[in-house]
């Protein structure tokens, strides 16, 4: 009984949260274009310039699908924020229903949004000339490596939400998530940049996942390191923040919410 | 006689601020109790507290039978808050809140729609049920923040200041919908610092300050303790005004307009003893009138001179 109503509390929530970003005409256009404005600034006006071994376009893909879900995330925690300090928590509060039902309205409206920007980057990059080489398989590895890190982010995001206090303070980590993807592989090789940056590159979270998607699609990864390595880093990283972030989060919505 | 909320001892400390000091409070079943006080004097925690919103450090309650501490789910099964911002979602519509809420309580997919119809008509929001809430006037916002609150008509409802930042048509639409679900059963504690408020439509007062208690009792009952009648005095200059200052029992005093406020039985001997004796002061009074005491006297003379917008800043704090 009480695990059915936590599945309908949770639908709630969701049909909610996904509402509430299909009705937010201003960034609902805004993740929509993101996506390929940066596609076509990045393959046309950069790519050219950029010497990846290849067609740039074959190389950045994984980049802007990681630089699209930085700028999901910001919506993630901007949406969160917004909503703690709105009195309608407080009435879900007093409500008999989980308060984690909330927070999951928010997870999965995140994640389906940055499944529709990836679905864009990908079909903008086909249509422009992206070839992967990947087999079915591979695609689907690559698909369930972009939902974990999906996941992780949004819940990196759901945890800032809740710390941030005000919509203007969660919108600023967006800044940060959108500039991290820079230094890393996502869009130059490692091996390019100057000693100090390349140690960081080479060792962020964004590099081994960046480096796996890249890997699978293409057959190898602009490290030269193997697929199946970087993918097992790539997932440590995706499950460490997804627990710490989810641990958090939850911690944060009990106590910022009981004061 | 039996009550809905019995809360004994109740206490709460933010940091180094004490915001309730052991406050006891009894709400009857089926009545309306108004929590009374500035800005700060501790309402809004009181509420939260016994919503289950906020831990007090101590004390006692039991709401519609079930303990604060031991029982939170029981109580909120028991209850409904309306806060002082409209916990409404702006962007959906109205009609998509009601069914919103209603899936929340976990009403019967068919009870959910019959319920939201039926509250859409009753608080007077039919024609604006496929609008979006950001949209909504405030006072339709309060209204549909009170049909939310009676999707399943709980035992016991929690306004806080439901009528803050409404234009005075509005406030008396909602006091008519508050006396409505009074009719329908409901008890109702409520917050407000408006003092008619209070006098429209509590059964019970509990004046709050600085978190304690400093009053409490019906409204006549606390009209009546300042005496039959108050007596304004209006003095011509400022030493006239801080001489009778010295030789009044005043319940209020208002420097800028140089009056000066005094509960008496309302007998003509009374006055004019008492003029007499302004006389004799060298403190003449140049106007004289008398009104029968209002909640406001009451207030002023227990909370200080500054009335309600003293202890502005303690609430923002908050």
């Amino acid at each position: 009984m009480s695990l059915t109503y936590t599945v309908t509390d949770s639908r709630v929530m969701i049909k909610r949260c996904i509402r509430r970003s299909l009705r937010d005409s201003e960034a609902f256009f805004t993740a929509l274009l993101l996506p390929i404005v940066l596609m076509l600034l990045f393959v046309y006006v950069f790519g050219g310039a950029l010497n990846t071994g290849g067609a740039y376009v074959d190389y950045v893909v994984p980049g802007l699908i990681v630089l699209c879900a930085g700028f999901g995330a910001g919506t993630t925690a901007v949406a969160v924020a917004t909503d703690m300090s709105n009195g309608i928590v407080d009435r879900f509060r007093s409500m008999p229903i989980k308060g984690s039902s909330i927070l999951l309205g928010h997870i999965v409206a995140s994640l389906a949004r940055n499944i529709v920007a990836t679905t864009l980057v990908i079909g903008v990059g086909l249509a422009i000339g992206w070839r992967p080489t990947a087999s079915v398989l591979e695609w689907f590895a690559a698909a369930a490596m972009i939902v974990l890190f999906a996941l992780a982010l949004s819940w990196l995001a759901a945890a800032v939400g809740l710390l941030a206090r005000s919509a203007e303070a969660a919108n600023s980590f967006t800044i940060v998530l959108m500039f991290i993807p820079y230094i890393s592989t996502a869009f130059v090789p490692a091996h390019t940049m100057p000693a100090v940056l390349r140690g960081f590159a080479e060792h962020q979270p964004f590099t081994p996942i960046v480096e796996t998607m890249r890997g699978l699609w293409m057959g190898h990864t602009s490290t030269g390191a193997a697929v199946g390595h970087v993918a097992w880093i790539a997932v440590a990283h995706c499950l460490a923040i997804l627990a710490a972030s989810s641990v958090a989060a939850a911690w944060l919505f009990r106590h910022r919410t009981a004061t | 006689m039996t009550y809905t909320v019995v809360a004994s001892g109740i206490c709460k400390t933010f940091g180094d601020q004490v915001v309730l000091d052991h406050v006891d409070l009894a709400v009857e079943t089926g009545s309306v109790l108004a929590l009374l006080g500035p800005n700060g004097a501790g309402k809004t925690t009181m509420v939260r507290i016994l919503a289950t919103l906020v831990r007090p450090d101590a004390g006692t309650a039991m709401i519609a039978g079930h303990d604060l501490r031991s029982d939170p789910i029981g109580v909120k099964r028991s209850i409904s808050l309306t806060g002082q911002h409209a916990a409404v979602d702006e962007v959906l519509t109205g009609q998509e809140n009601l069914e919103m809420m209603a899936q929340l309580l976990h009403l019967p997919r068919r009870a959910v729609q019959a319920r939201t119809a039926e509250l859409l008509a009753e608080f007077d929001l039919v024609d604006a049920r496929s609008r979006r809430v950001g949209t909504y006037s405030g006072g339709m916002k309060r209204r549909l923040d009170l049909a939310i609150s009676m999707i399943e008509k709980p035992p016991l409802v929690f306004l806080d200041e439901p009528t803050t930042g409404l234009d005075p048509r509005s406030r008396e639409q909602l006091w008519s919908t508050v006396r409505r679900i009074v009719d329908d059963g409901v008890t109702v504690l409520l917050t407000t610092q408006y003092l008619e408020e209070a006098d429209q439509l509590a059964d019970m007062i509990v004046m709050l300050d600085g978190g304690q208690v400093v009053a409490r009792g019906n409204p006549d009952e606390l009209k009546a303790s300042l005496g039959a009648e108050v007596v304004r005095l209006q003095f011509a200059d400022d030493f006239s005004f801080e001489g009778a200052l010295s030789c009044l029992e005043a319940t209020h005093a208002d420097h800028r307009l140089r009056t000066i406020e005094v509960a008496t039985e309302g007998s003509a001997a009374e006055v004019l003893e008492m003029l007499t004796r302004l006389g004799e002061a060298g403190a003449p009074a140049v106007k004289v009138s008398t009104h029968r005491p209002s909640l406001d006297d009451v207030f002023l003379s227990l909370t200080g001179a500054g009335g309600p917008i003293r202890n502005e800043s303690k609430e923002m704090a908050r």
